[in-house]
């Protein structure tokens, strides 16, 4: 296989595999015979517990030891919390929060 | 599907709600598509990954493959690893995208972490056509920022004139609000808690790049432990 051939290559097994991931749940559960009562119990809470692994894995890089690391991530989450909670507005907070972030990241910390 | 004005409302809804995820995506794609052109890789391949791929962490991890000359059995289970966390998004959109017709496949496929953020709650008013158009006008804003960034990045190359570092602080920032915004609209914190606390311990135990797959069997088996001991 040539250099390019095999980039292609990889490229549709990597789509193929993500795809078959996102299409798994529902051509084995999304039958005509609804959802398994498990499953439909799961899939209520999920969204909760999912958001609070998603927030981790984006702070997953965060070394606590280094204050040029924690620092920053932990004032612009808290940032982004407070905004959210006094104003209920997502756009505000999540801009908010960033600035923040990317004030401290490239002025503060530099 | 509604009438046009309904759906042009909800159309407009929905480009103001992926606002955030417009800067993220932009920001991320222009990232993804600088280093795709740095390794010598086309501006045609950045596109077809984003097309076709569209999940911004595996293809990040691509590069690396790619670059590495990775066996196709790696290039599968790093892809399994990486991605697996989508087996719960589709889960919990099982009923959620029942009878969505023919935008169903795309629903599927465009699911995203931030797309799953902004489409796993249910809009209060709006009959389930409603919430349909909306979750398929999300989806598909979400990819076009996605692609479109990737392209940019790969056309211009390196010259990047305004220093973006902190920005895709961004998505961290959209998981959060979510997050909270499903904190305050709930009683039971169980779940949430659930979440960070396997994801914390998960990422104590097995390190930043292999917590995910622990943290997602922990938390699977913490919440089904949790509804047998409400039922019974």
């Amino acid at each position: 296989m040539s250099g390019e051939m095999r980039v292609w290559a990889v490229i549709l097994v990597i789509a193929a595999v993500t795809a078959a991931i996102r299409f798994a749940p529902f051509v084995l559960f999304g039958g005509r015979r609804g959802t398994p009562l498990l499953l439909e119990r799961l899939g209520k809470i999920l969204p909760s517990a999912v958001m609070g692994m998603l927030v981790v894995y984006c702070l997953k890089d965060t070394q606590i030891s280094q204050p040029g690391s924690i620092l920053p991530a932990a004032a612009a989450c808290l940032v982004t919390g407070a905004l959210y909670v006094w104003r209920r507005n997502s756009l505000l907070s999540i801009v908010g929060g960033t600035v923040c972030y990317m004030f401290l990241v490239q002025v503060v910390f530099a | 599907m509604g009438d046009r004005k309904s759906e042009r409302a909800l159309f407009k809804a929905a480009l103001i709600d992926t606002l955030p995820v417009m800067s993220g995506y932009i920001v991320l794609g222009i990232g993804f598509g600088m280093i795709m052109k740095s390794a010598g890789y086309s501006i045609a391949m950045a596109a077809a990954m984003s097309l076709l791929i569209y999940a911004g962490s595996m293809q990040y991890a691509a590069v690396g493959l790619l670059t590495g000359g990775a066996s196709f059995l790696t290039v599968i289970l790093t892809t399994v690893m990486v991605n697996a966390r989508h087996l719960f998004y589709g889960i919990s959109m099982l009923d959620k995208y029942r009878d969505t017709g023919i935008r169903k496949p795309y629903l599927i496929f465009s699911l995203t972490d931030e797309t799953y953020s902004l489409v796993c709650g249910d809009v209060p008013g709006r009959d389930h056509g409603e919430q349909t158009s909306y979750r398929f006008y999300v989806s598909l804003l979400d990819q076009c920022y996605w692609v479109l960034g990737s392209i940019a990045g790969a056309v211009a190359g390196t010259v990047l004139s305004f220093n973006s570092k902190g920005i895709d602080f961004a998505l961290t920032a959209l998981f959060l609000t979510v997050f909270l915004d499903q904190w305050m609209h709930t009683r039971d914190h169980g779940p949430a808690l659930i979440g960070v606390g396997a994801s914390v311990l998960s990422l104590l135990l097995f390190g930043a790049s292999s917590f995910l797959l622990p943290a997602m069997i922990m938390i699977t088996a913490a919440l089904i432990l949790k509804g047998r001991r409400e039922v019974s």
